[in-house]
């Protein structure tokens, strides 16, 4: 499933209500749910407030399943990421003029198995999340 | 004092204003709420704040943003901030951020209003 949208707030419910349908069909909890619904609107958030800020630009999401694994990929073509490993470290923000609470990417790490951020200045920053679904079930 | 507009209704109830979100609490809804909050807080005689989650199903970490913003507000009022109705995903991510550090969470909006009015005066008779 691949999934372009413009960088306005309008679209992050969007974008996570989209994500969230595509993967019913692994039979997610609800708990799992939001976990999804909540990183991918902290990627989106991320594209559009930080990569695209006061500019527009196109937001790609890109989900596709392995067996009961998702696999989400948040792509723009921002102003990209200087030093990752600063902007992933929890309560540090570029943007605490706009109350930005510097959680975004440990919500990601949080909520999700695994998270890889590449990003190059200038050109754009890409997001790979993923989880496997069904975990809770399979221990039972 | 109260009203309704778009992603919340709002009442005050002495010195408490209670802001009942009727809205997903993202980024988009977060620029709205934000504003909106700040006005009433602005021309009413407030003191305290109470956010209801009752009819919120989903937030992210921009709501985080929302109620810090607010209570550094109140608390130059000599207010606190409370959070009251929170379901479980809400909560989930209130207590991964380290919230309730400086927020306190009450079931109900009167608890809320009679335990933070309570703590103020146990503070007042202190001082």
């Amino acid at each position: 499933m691949k999934l372009i949208i413009e960088s306005v707030s309008e679209n992050e419910s969007f974008a996570r209500t989209a994500v969230a349908a595509y993967i019913t069909r692994l039979d997610p909890t609800l708990e799992e749910l939001a976990d999804v619904k909540t990183a991918v609107s902290e990627a989106v958030t991320n594209s559009i407030i930080h990569g695209y800020s006061k500019n527009k630009g196109e937001i790609e999401i890109e989900c596709r399943l392995d067996g009961s694994e998702v696999t989400i990929v948040v792509t723009d073509k921002g102003v990209g990421i200087s030093d990752i490993e600063k902007a992933m470290e929890p309560l540090y923000t570029t943007k605490p003029e706009w109350e930005r609470s510097g959680m975004g990417f440990a919500f990601m790490e949080a909520f999700m198995d695994q998270l890889e951020v590449t990003s190059e200045p200038g050109k754009g920053t890409c997001v790979l999340m993923k989880k496997r679904i069904g975990k809770e079930q399979d221990m039972k | 004092m109260e009203g309704t507009c778009e992603k919340l209704h709002y009442e005050l109830r002495g010195n408490c204003l209670v802001i009942y979100i009727t809205d997903d609490l993202d980024h988009h809804a977060v620029t709205y709420l934000r504003d909106y909050s700040d006005r009433l807080i602005e021309v009413g005689n407030i003191r305290h704040i109470i956010f209801d989650f009752s009819h919120v199903g989903f937030m992210d970490s921009s709501g985080i943003g929302l109620i810090m913003g607010r209570y550094k507000r109140v608390m130059f009022l000599g207010g606190k901030a409370a959070v009251t109705n929170v379901g479980e995903v809400v909560n989930r991510i209130f207590g991964l951020s380290g919230l309730y550090q400086i927020i306190e969470k009450y079931d109900t909006v009167d608890e809320a209003i009679e335990g933070l009015q309570k703590k103020h005066w146990e503070g007042a008779k202190k001082s």
